[in-house]
């Protein structure tokens, strides 16, 4: 056994921590500013800063720019000392990094361009997709790297919690992103209406457990005990809850679906596991809380202790809470509310921005080799945040309390007594303290930025940090610390080859195969249900640009009050043509998928309604919080890639006949001449060609092919 | 509903493995001591002048990585 010198990596590190700084700032500020738009619809002052295209971009920015590379950060950091070694390739290190913050400007870019695939946290376009495997297959074979050539046998908890994040990420984002290209830019997703929910609440449920909470406990069980300078609570129940906690959480998808029309048994496995996951998500709440046993006057001194006994408390809430809002009986009321943002802001302002803050404040001034600028400054960080988290989170627990409750009462002669919009004016001042205490946390987060500054300036960098370690005396470690060659190392193991083969090999598969084998079958339809024409398809299109999925759901649950206020609860079957399906999961504004249900006109509007509407919300409907479109009037209708999109439909199932797609233009313009018709009878001259025409077409479509209740007879 | 089937079949083969990852982690011997990794992690810094954490150092000259078996 021999003592060997070798050095940590602290550039990566470094290079993802102001990486994690620069899109944080970024990505609370877009939260900021679409926060405002909800009060204010006039800062909707752009087609590409409405609020419905950088809505997603505050969720990408701060789930996968903001705490993707915190993550990373921490990973990178803990990682190398945990195992006793340096990362497995500087050269793959690096790689990693830009490859992540081009997509990241990637993203930056094509959402507010309105380049979008509508599922939520799933938002871009193929390319994109395929580049996020190869950076995760990039960290993949990094992280492993480092494991195989590690000097230390035991494989610490946290690497444990790392590996699983690694390992589902890639299953989850792999499934869920099959997608067929109609161009460079353009996708349908190859499932289809409830078929494509399920996987899409497979892969969000998900990707809220395996990249906001595993990564998260990973680094809560090295960080927390450096921090308070005590070994873990118990490091037994670490191994326990680590494993109990992975095989539950992929079950637990399902309970963003309640009262659709998913089938009921797949509802109820969703209710079961996700009530299950509060037995290991709490065993780590409480081990990281009693981590602190005997030692919680530093608490009193400490800010980063603060910041992660918050952060452990708001975890421990939002795993509370989420399976509370799994129960039918509270998800009936919270379900499309403000409650469920409320929700994911505890976890995320609380949970990931707060632990994310005591790494930064703990591992930078060690980086420099320095001690922390303030620790006052950071003090008035911690007070400044949680406030801002209590003027987030309260208003809109009432704000979704009250929408859950208006809209569900009934006056005494049986109709419901709010319409839509006076439970949008009910709630407008609660999003104004939203935002304030929206504000108020990225305050702390600019506070942060300077001390941090300030630290770095004081201190000097080490960036190869030097440490010392025996040697594992297995054989297969033999390798270890000399820089082989990388391919060498593959080559010399058959098995290993075989797996990162065999991993290669079934993504490529499952791409082809999968779409071919399931996507064949339809779910049974419902007679009378049409595909889309070509003009509906188009604005269907556009519906998915704009991003209305983000504020109109098209789900109506069955319940008195909502088909009371929307129409006829929605069936499996009317979904089936929905490539992408377009459900949404908040009703910021009412529920669409009755919108060309004339009959029941129930919230049918009329060709001319809905372009003044699209031109001025405040016009036709007072008080309204909605975006205006006015370029949807302006532009002409981009018919370029309607031929494709007919064909790639086909592929997926839709029954267009063959040779359609030539017929299309001719039957979209004269679908066209149609709505224009309409509204010149009202004095509204518009082209044919332009968008407000494929909007309005397809806002008829909705609900329009449904026969009233009563005759509808689904087969399953 | 078929795409159920392939939901199923990605989380029960994801369960598998993790399965199998776990039989591993119990024959390897990763499980015999759930008492010092807790403690190690405490010791893995190197010395750095003027910080708290300087009073937890200087376990690299024990050899704190050798396992027992």
């Amino acid at each position: 056994m021999n003592k060997e010198t070798f050095y940590y990596d602290n550039r990566i590190v470094r290079a993802f921590a102001w990486a994690t700084l620069l899109w944080g700032v970024v990505g609370m500020l877009v939260g900021l500013i679409v926060s405002m738009q909800l009060f204010l619809p006039e800062l909707n002052l752009t087609s590409w800063l409405s609020f419905g295209r950088i809505r997603p971009l505050h969720t990408n920015a701060v789930i996968f720019a903001f705490v993707g590379n915190a993550i990373f950060t921490g990973v990178y950091y803990s990682l190398q000392r945990l195992l006793k070694a340096r990362m497995f390739s500087d050269a793959l290190s690096n790689a990693h990094f830009w490859m992540w913050q081009l997509i990241i400007v990637a993203a930056a870019i094509t959402l507010p361009l309105g380049i979008s695939t509508s599922k939520e946290y799933a938002e871009l376009e193929w390319p994109i997709d395929i580049a996020i495997t190869l950076t995760w297959v990039v960290f993949g074979i990094n992280m492993f790297g480092t494991i195989i050539k590690r000097r230390e046998k035991h494989i610490y908890v946290g690497i444990w919690f790392y590996i699983a994040t690694w390992v589902t990420v890639a299953m989850l984002h792999i499934v869920n992103s099959f997608e067929l290209p109609v161009s460079f830019l353009k996708s349908y997703s190859v499932f289809s209406g409830v078929q494509d929910a399920l996987v899409q609440w497979w892969y969000g449920h998900n990707a809220v457990a395996f990249f906001l909470t595993t990564p998260f406990l990973g680094m809560m069980y090295y960080f927390m005990p450096k921090m308070a300078n005590r070994p873990v609570y118990s490091y037994k129940l670490s191994i326990l809850h680590f494993w109990s906690l992975i095989f539950i959480y992929i079950w637990a998808g399902p309970h963003h679906l309640l009262y659709s029309s998913l089938p009921d048994w797949a509802q109820m496995l969703g209710v079961i596991f996700s009530v299950m996951l509060i037995a290991p998500s709490w065993g780590g709440m409480i081990n990281g809380l009693l981590t602190l046993r005997g030692a919680w006057d530093k608490v009193r001194e400490d800010a980063i202790l603060k910041f992660m006994v918050v952060g452990l408390v708001a975890y421990g809430m939002a795993t509370f809470e989420g399976p509370l809002l799994s129960l039918k009986t509270f998800n009936a009321m919270a379900h499309f509310t403000d409650w469920v943002v409320a929700h994911v802001h505890v976890g995320g302002l609380g949970w990931n921005g707060f632990v994310t803050f005591a790494i930064l404040y703990w591992m930078i001034p060690r980086m420099w080799g320095t001690k922390l600028y303030s620790q006052r400054m950071a003090n008035q960080h911690f007070w400044i945040g949680t406030l801002g988290i209590l003027f987030y989170a309260v208003p809109m627990y009432f704000s979704g309390f009250s929408q859950g409750f208006m809209w569900k009462e009934f006056d005494a002669s049986g109709n419901l007594k709010y319409n839509f919009l006076e439970t949008v004016e009910r709630i407008k001042f609660l999003y104004m303290l939203r935002s304030f205490g929206g504000l108020l946390y990225l305050s702390g987060v600019f506070l942060m930025v300077y001390n941090l500054v300030k630290t770095v300036k004081q201190g000097s960098f080490i960036a190869n940090e030097q440490a010392e370690a025996y040697a594992l005396d297995k054989a297969h470690d033999a390798h270890a610390g000399k820089p082989a060659y990388w391919h060498k190392w593959i080559e010399t193991r058959p098995m290993t080859m075989l797996l990162f083969s065999l991993i290669m090999v079934s993504i490529g598969g499952m791409v082809q195969l999968v779409p071919m084998i399931f996507v064949k079958e339809q779910v049974k339809t419902i007679s009378s249900i049409k595909p889309y024409s070509p003009l509906e398809l188009e604005g269907r299109d556009l519906y998915i640009r704009e991003g209305c999925n983000n504020c109109h759901s098209q789900l109506v649950r069955p319940f008195r009050s909502e088909t009371e206020r929307y129409g006829e609860y929605s069936k499996s079957g009317e979904y089936v043509y929905d490539h992408p399906f377009l459900w949404g999961s908040k009703r910021t504004g009412p529920d669409l998928v009755r919108g060309g249900d004339k009959a029941a006109n129930k919230v049918y509007k009329n060709a001319t309604w809905h372009y003044m509407h699209m031109l001025n919300p405040r016009e036709t409907s007072p008080g309204s919080i909605m975006p205006a479109y006015p370029w949807l009037i302006d532009n002409s209708l981009d018919m370029s890639l309607l031929e494709g999109k007919i064909k790639a439909m086909r592929t997926l199932g839709v029954p267009y006949e063959k040779g359609y797609e030539k017929e299309a233009k001719a039957d979209l313009m004269k679908q066209a001449e149609g709505i224009v018709a309409e509204l010149k009878k009202d004095g509204y001259k518009v082209e044919p060609d332009k968008e407000i025409v494929a909007m309005i077409a397809y806002l008829h479509k909705l609900g329009r092919d449904l026969k009233p209740a009563g005759e509808v007879a689904e087969s399953k | 509903m078929n795409i159920i089937p392939l939901l199923i079949l990605c989380s029960l083969s994801l369960g598998l493995l993790f399965l199998m990852v776990f039989i591993w982690w119990v024959k390897s011997g990763q499980g015999e001591d759930l008492v010092t990794p807790g403690m190690r992690v405490l010791f893995d810094d190197a010395p750095i002048a003027g910080t708290e954490s300087s009073t937890s150092n200087n376990t690299h000259t024990e050899p704190s990585t050798e396992s027992k078996n």
